[in-house]
């Protein structure tokens, strides 16, 4: 292994390339002042400023306008003709917990035995060295949250930046969310009319239907039980001593001091309608994580002051009648109630890379392209909690910032040229450029 | 009075009445000749012939004569007065199992991680796979079954063609009677029919494991038993092509159960020079006109959806309205068929309920079926196809005497089944409604303090009143004989809402007389009652009650009665989706003028340019066009670009994997088709107009490939891409070696084993060929003719595969047989070896930037495309994955940005690219006059997030339009409001209903990675992980 090591940095240096996967190193803190200058810079609020420069010290945003001078010795990055943004924000997500899905379940740290895991905490699992994270970098990524899953209550996730030694280091909002999964209240296999796929088909391929009988029935019993975790929960963190310790229930603690939020995971209309009740009854902060149906209930999520993350916007309609973009703007459906939303990127098969393009998506199906752009970075900090220190390229917050050739939203021109975290400027390099220089020098590819 | 006695004793003695000579006897013998004459009345011997006022008499389970003048009745017979009665032939059901035990089904299905099961369970001298077993006999297994026989005779069938329903070749079927005797004595025809389906059912092997798995196993079935027929010393004895020849002269019967199916089943019997009787699936109105051109005969069931609970909005929204619409215009099926002239039978087969047959049958009539075609596809037609109408089916003179006696009309609602004889013995179904008990009866109490007359009203066997000097509440009941009856003598102080009988008790006597209430039962002796009973204060009374007027006019039935106005009725559309057409757009030619034309050709991108299509096919592309047939589209500030062809799909089929083997070339996507596949219109609506649908990547050497047009409402012939070469799917790597199976028995296991399975193949292939070159007798297997068409280069591979160690070996098995991998599919390796595919001319069909979701593609970059088409590749995006495919113009965008390529290129590679690789660049991919006329009018850069299409074009037709598709949805949202209050109105009035059953979009894909779809999306390999 080693020599075969040695000899691909051989070939690399010969290529007059950087370096190997394992020698992208993590930046280093900065110590001075970086001025972003004369790029297009959207703000993350709305906001658009022209030919504008940014001011960062150490690790944060110090200033930041159109008639900002760089200090004498200060690192000049110029962005001219470029566009400047927030470090986009992946708002749910298994990075660093699921390494390869299918076929190697010893790379799989993200769902855990149990129904009750109020105690499980994704953060101890977190591997910075993920393979997929310099990609995520690479197209503007730069915060995650952490999400585990399995049980009903899953445990808690924590923000991470992405460009850490350790997840010491990488945490950025700990333990900020607890999740919830809810449970169905569809029968996943029903009948089939004559057309399409027949039963006999569906026999023939071997899918039998056995699903419960009142799918709704026993989603509400489930509903009931998970209420009754919380209520018991509730009652004994009232009591400051105990005989025995309840690891799950003293994990509740921040939940219920609203030092937490509840992330419930649910797309169907009945299960998003009875997380109002963990509203109503707990006086939980709640955010829906999945939402597809939420165009539906827009409103009555306003009036509860429940947030949403879309989970997947690239996919199919819910139903046969659907209209067939309803995926795309389902965003726009959810901006124009009022409802905080943030968009994800779910895909296992890109893992996550693409989230600038569901924005784009959001944009051409009713978003403007800065509301689209909010829904990535700043709503996103807003559900995270994180804010008042991210989110939006404004003064006082951490400088977290992607520069891109041209519009960070469409695919052909999203190239992105700098990232920091923290005032830090982290590499863009992973083993997809590594492997990407080698092949144009076996074949001399300019 | 012997009359009477009959009617009861019929069942006691029915048993004794026949008895087999061979069969000793226990007792006394009692031979009887069972002679009987039913007199006066009408009788429709068939269909078409109906006697007034006839006689009928039987002899020994015989029809001796039938007439209206001339019978003579002999003296040996017991007369049957049927004055005001109906006799009609029995039923006969063409469709059943009965007597014949359920086969135990044991669920299995190709799953990526279970072992398979490569050979038959079945032991004994028979064929190689289980679910071929021509062999079953139902004549062997048949045994009476009176209870079940029973139901079937209360609904009026007399014969049934009964088989194992189990199995592709499910073997012969027996034609039998539903009278209890002996099996000897019911059986009319034993070898009657052989059955068929596409359902491996009880079959526990691996294959076939898919629709098309199925249709590819009968066709070699055909071609090896025509093979067998000469004894090859090779096969030795094989009892099933044994049987399965023996079969073919008999009528053949295919459970298709669903219109696609049933023309997919006449074209196997096409191919093979039969004709089956196909058991439809009740939804053949949908595509009546395709039915039709089978010319094969149709079974139907009248198993029509129930309205579902709808009053919840969030459980009606799953319901999709072509679901709604099946539900309304399923009782025009039958109808539909009469109208196109299509022969057809009618079953009980897949009723819940034998009993709702009478009713759905009515429900069909109202929807336009006629009386007599229903009485033939109950009688004659099935009597007919099964070669038995010599015995059953009319009533005529040396037929079986199995005929039903009712009191009216045999399809009216108010007419009951009486008697149903079969062959010559008596069953009861509703005797007590032999004579019309309904009138005006005076009725006398001989009371202690003398008599006292009512008048008794009897509405039916159910319901009277008795009037004195108001109607007072009654109960009472009639079964033929004892009557029952029980009134009080004060009418009752309130009418409550519900009551009949309010009517009349208002203004009564109130006051005075304390109240009676009288018991009363006796029995009827004709028109005359006779009885006792006891009043209130226990005396015995007698009482008699006689008949005096047929009454009032009937007045409580008609209320019940549906009014006779015409219904408004879901049109069918096609396909039948709520996106479906009402109206096929239609072929126009076009002048797109202005746009920023994107010609794929050396001219380039043209600004301000203009595309003229004409009768479908592109004419002119340039500057200032004019043309005065054309409809002009005003396409300022737009793009328009060649249609979208994705080389690598699986929507538009109903089944996509065949993996019960390693090696199934034989399986064909063609066969298999599903044009209603609503991902049609959705990628349309993303400029696709061609798209390659492969075979699923279960294993080595998969099935035969079909290149479609996306022509959103054609039927499954018209949407193959004409005079496309054939293509094959090969797969590589971890899908065919199983990886996630922790369990795989099934070769290969590794890539060294993948690399062999090919090596066979064609080496086996080679062989075949030069054999079939010397002994043209030589077995015909439709595994190796598709691999020896791809070593004469008739058949081109694209193939499924990751890392460089396969794609070499891959390249290297072409070399060593002589012909090229066409197209590599996936190939996210494919940079590591482009020089090597660019060798043998290779095309590599790849993802933007899927990557790390398995170990093969640790090493995929998204850099892929750029470098292998640096290299000089033809290099295409694909999807694989139907949502994906709606925006492949954006994956092609996320070409320039990984690796630099121009836009034109990068438009090109899922374009032009693919139709090279598919080698119909002549007709498709770049706009060019002389081409189809396939093309997409963009709202912006196609490369670009932003871009959507506003008009897709295929054949110069406009598939996709997006304004049209803005009125679509409020048609959709207007007709799915208009179903669900009807729906809420058949909950409503008391209907039955089931709870709402979402309507699960089925996908289907190579089962290789992860796919977002919607809430009501399953994917068959999720549900093959479920069932587990």
């Amino acid at each position: 292994m080693k020599k075969i090591f040695s000899t691909l940095s051989v070939l690399l240096l010969i290529a007059g390339l950087t370096k190997a996967q394992e020698v992208v190193y993590p930046a280093k803190e900065n110590k001075g002042r970086i001025y972003i200058t004369n790029g297009t810079v959207h703000v993350g609020n709305g906001t658009v400023l022209e030919n504008a420069t940014i001011e960062i010290n150490q690790s944060k945003i110090t200033n930041i306008g159109t008639n900002i001078t760089a200090a004498a010795g200060a690192t000049v990055v110029d962005a001219k003709g470029k566009h400047v943004y927030p470090g986009l924000i992946l708002p749910a997500t298994d990075v660093g917990l699921k390494e390869i899905g299918a076929g190697v379940r010893a790379s799989n740290d993200f769902s855990e035995l149990g129904e009750y895991n109020s105690n499980i905490r994704s953060i101890t699992a977190y591997n910075t060295d993920s393979r997929v994270i310099g990609v995520l970098r690479s197209n503007g990524i730069l915060l995650a949250n952490i999400v585990p899953a399995g049980g009903s209550v899953s445990g808690s996730s924590t923000v991470v930046q992405l460009d850490a030694w350790n997840w010491e280091d990488a945490a950025y909002n700990m333990d900020g969310g607890l999740h919830v999964s809810m449970p169905s209240f569809i029968n996943r296999f029903g009948g089939r009319r004559g057309g399409g796929i027949p039963p006999a088909l569906l026999a023939q391929l071997g899918i039998s239907f056995n699903a419960p009988a009142d799918p709704a029935k026993a989603a509400l019993d489930k509903v009931e039980e998970i209420k009754s975790f919380f209520r018991q929960a509730k009652a004994y963190l009232q009591e400051p001593a105990h005989e025995n310790v309840n690891l799950k229930f003293e994990a509740l603690r921040k939940l219920f001091d609203k030092k937490q939020k509840l992330f419930v995971h649910g797309d169907q209309v009945k299960q998003m309608l009875v997380a109002i009740d963990f509203v109503k009854e707990f006086g939980f902060d709640v955010v829906i994580v999945g939402g597809s149906e939420s165009f539906q209930i827009a409103d009555l999520l306003k009036a509860n002051n429940i947030s949403v993350i879309l989970n997947e916007q690239h996919a199919l309609p819910a139903t046969e009648d659907d209209d067939i973009d309803q995926p795309y703007k389902t965003p726009a459906a959810l901006q124009k109630a009022g409802v905080l939303f943030a968009l994800n990127d779910g895909s296992d098969n890109a893992r996550y890379r693409n989230l600038s393009y569901n924005a784009g998506t959001a944009a051409t199906y009713g978003l403007t392209k800065e509301q689209a752009l909010q829904a990535i970075t700043l709503n996103a900090a807003k559900i995270l909690g994180i804010a008042d220190r991210t989110g939006s390229l404004e003064t006082g917050k951490d400088a977290n910032i992607v520069i891109s050739e041209g519009d960070l939203l469409d695919m052909k021109s999203s190239t992105v040229t700098d990232a920091f975290i923290q005032g830090r400027q982290v590499s863009l390099d992973n083993k997809q450029r590594q492997l990407y220089e080698r092949y144009k020098y076996k074949y001399s590819i300019k | 009075m012997r009359k009477i006695k009959l009617l009861f004793s019929g069942l006691l003695f029915a048993a004794l009445l026949q008895a087999q000579e061979t069969f000793p006897v226990n007792g006394v013998a009692d031979k009887r000749e069972g002679c009987y004459a039913f007199t006066n009345a009408t009788i429709v011997t068939n269909a078409q012939n109906t006697l007034n006022n006839a006689t009928l008499v039987i002899r020994d389970g015989k029809i001796i004569a039938v007439g209206t003048t001339g019978v003579v009745i002999p003296k040996d017979a017991v007369v049957v007065d049927c004055k005001d009665k109906y006799i009609y032939p029995s039923f006969i059901d063409i469709y059943s199992d009965y007597g014949i035990a359920a086969p135990q089904r044991a669920m299995g299905g190709f799953n990526f991680n279970a072992p398979a099961q490569i050979s038959s369970n079945t032991k004994g001298a028979y064929g190689w796979n289980q679910a071929i077993k021509p062999e079953t006999d139902a004549a062997k297994v048949f045994s009476v079954d009176d209870a079940k026989a029973k139901s079937f005779r209360d609904i009026g069938f007399g014969a049934v063609l009964t088989h194992v329903k189990d199995g592709i070749a499910r073997g012969t079927g027996t034609v039998v009677t539903l009278a209890n005797q002996n099996e000897n004595l019911v059986m009319l025809k034993e070898g009657a029919s052989a059955h068929y389906s596409f359902n491996r059912g009880t079959s526990t092997q691996s294959y076939p494991s898919s629709m098309m798995g199925s249709i590819a196993l009968l066709r070699q079935t055909y071609l090896d038993a025509q093979w067998y027929k000469n004894k090859p010393a090779k096969e030795g004895v094989n009892l099933s092509l044994q049987a399965w020849n023996d079969n073919q002269s008999l009528p053949q019967i295919f459970e298709a159960e669903d219109k696609w199916n049933d023309l997919r089943a006449d074209r196997i019997a096409k191919e093979f020079g039969t004709q089956y009787i196909i058991k439809g699936g009740g939804n053949e109105y949908q595509r009546i006109k395709e039915i039709a051109g089978t010319k094969s005969a149709y079974i139907l069931s009248l198993n029509f959806p129930q309205a579902m609970d709808v009053e919840d909005p969030n459980d009606a929204r799953s319901v999709s309205l072509g679901d709604m619409k099946h539900w309304e215009l399923a009782p025009t099926n039958p109808a539909a068929f009469e109208k196109a002239n299509i022969p057809f039978c009618l079953t009980t087969a897949d009723l819940r309920d034998a009993r709702q047959f009478m009713t759905n049958l009515r429900k069909a009539i109202e929807m336009g079926l006629s009386e007599t075609k229903a009485m033939e596809a109950l009688t004659k037609t099935p009597a007919t196809l099964l070669g038995v109408y010599d015995k059953v089916g009319s009533i005529e003179t040396g037929k079986l005497a199995n005929f039903l006696i009712t009191n009216g009309p045999v399809f009216s609602e108010k007419t009951t089944i009486l008697q149903n004889w079969i062959q010559g013995d008596k069953y009861g179904v509703k005797e007590d409604a032999w004579y019309d008990v309904k009138g005006i009866y005076n009725l006398t109490l001989n009371t202690p303090s003398g008599p006292v007359t009512y008048s008794l009203d009897v509405k039916s066997a159910a319901a009277a009143n008795v009037i004195g000097k108001d109607t007072l509440t009654s109960k009472f009941s009639f079964d033929g004989k004892q009557v029952k009856l029980s009134f009080s003598t004060v009418p009752a102080r309130r009418p409550s809402s519900g009551a009949p009988m309010a009517a009349g008790a208002f203004g009564g006597a109130r006051g005075g007389a304390a109240a009676a209430q009288y018991r009363l039962s006796g029995v009827a002796n004709g028109n005359n009652w006779n009885g006792y009973g006891e009043d209130t204060a226990g005396h015995k009374i007698t009482w008699t009650a006689s008949f005096v007027s047929s009454g009032t006019a009937a007045t409580d039935s008609s209320a019940r009665r549906r009014p006779n106005i015409p219904q408004r009725l879901s049109k069918v559309t096609f396909p039948f989706d709520g996106y479906g057409w009402e109206e096929a757009p239609k072929q126009e030619n076009l002048l797109i003028k202005n746009a920023t034309v994107w010609t794929n050709e050396k001219e380039g991108k043209l600004e301000n340019a203009d595309v003229l299509v004409k009768d479908g096919k592109i004419a002119k592309v340039g500057k200032n066009l004019t043309d005065a047939s054309a409809k002009v589209i005003d396409a300022t500030g737009k793009h328009v670009t060649a249609g979208i062809i994705d080389e690598h799909s699986h929507i538009a089929a109903s089944s996509i994997n065949e993996g019960g083997q390693s090696v199934t070339s034989e399986v064909r996507i063609a066969d298999n088709l599903n044009p209603e596949d609503i991902n049609i219109y959705r990628q349309l609506s993303g400029g696709v107009t061609s798209s390659h649908i492969l075979h699923g990547s279960a294993n080595t050497i998969g099935g035969q490939t079909q290149l479609i047009k996306l022509r959103w409402g054609a039927n499954d012939e018209d949407l193959k891409f004409k005079g496309a070469d054939g293509f094959i799917k090969f797969a590589l790597g971890e899908n065919v070696k199983r990886t996630t199976s922790t369990s795989n028995n099934r070769f290969p296991d590794t890539r060294m084993g993948v690399e062999e399975v090919l090596n066979d193949a064609f080496a086996r292939a080679k062989d075949y060929e030069k054999a079939l070159k010397a002994d043209p007798k030589t077995k015909r297997d439709l595994e190796l003719d598709a691999l020896v068409e791809i070593m004469n280069k008739k058949r081109f591979i694209t193939c499924h595969s990751y890392v460089q160690s396969e794609i070499t070996a891959a390249l290297r098995i072409g070399d060593k047989y002589g012909f090229k991998f066409n197209t590599f599919t996936h190939i996210l390796e494919g940079y590591k070896v482009a020089d090597k595919m660019k060798a043998q001319g290779s095309s590599a069909s790849t993802f933007s930037d899927w990557y790390y979701y398995k170990v093969e593609v640790t090493d995929a970059i998204a850099y892929n495309a750029a470098i292998m088409h640096k290299v000089g590749l033809n290099v295409c995006i694909n999807s694989d994955d139907a949502e994906m495919a709606r925006r492949l113009n954006q994956e092609a965008g996320k070409v320039v940005r990984y690796g630099g390529v121009s836009e034109e290129d990068a438009l090109k590679m899922v374009t032009l690219n693919p139709a090279k690789a598919l080698h119909v660049d002549d007709k498709v991919g770049s706009l060019k006059a002389g081409k189809d006329a396939d093309l997409v009018i963009w709202s912006d850069n196609p490369l670009s997030i932003y871009a959507k299409s506003e008009k897709t074009i295929v054949d110069g037709i406009v598939y996709f339009d997006r304004e049209k598709d803005a009125e679509q949805r409020k048609k959709i949202s207007s007709e799915r409001f208009r179903l669900t209050q009807k729906m809420i109105g058949e909950k409503r009035s008391g209907g039955p209903v089931r709870p709402a059953e979402p309507s699960f979009q089925v996908l289907l894909s190579c089962g290789d990675h992860d796919h977002k779809d919607g809430l009501y999306t399953i994917h068959t390999e999720d549900a093959e992980t479920l069932n587990k």
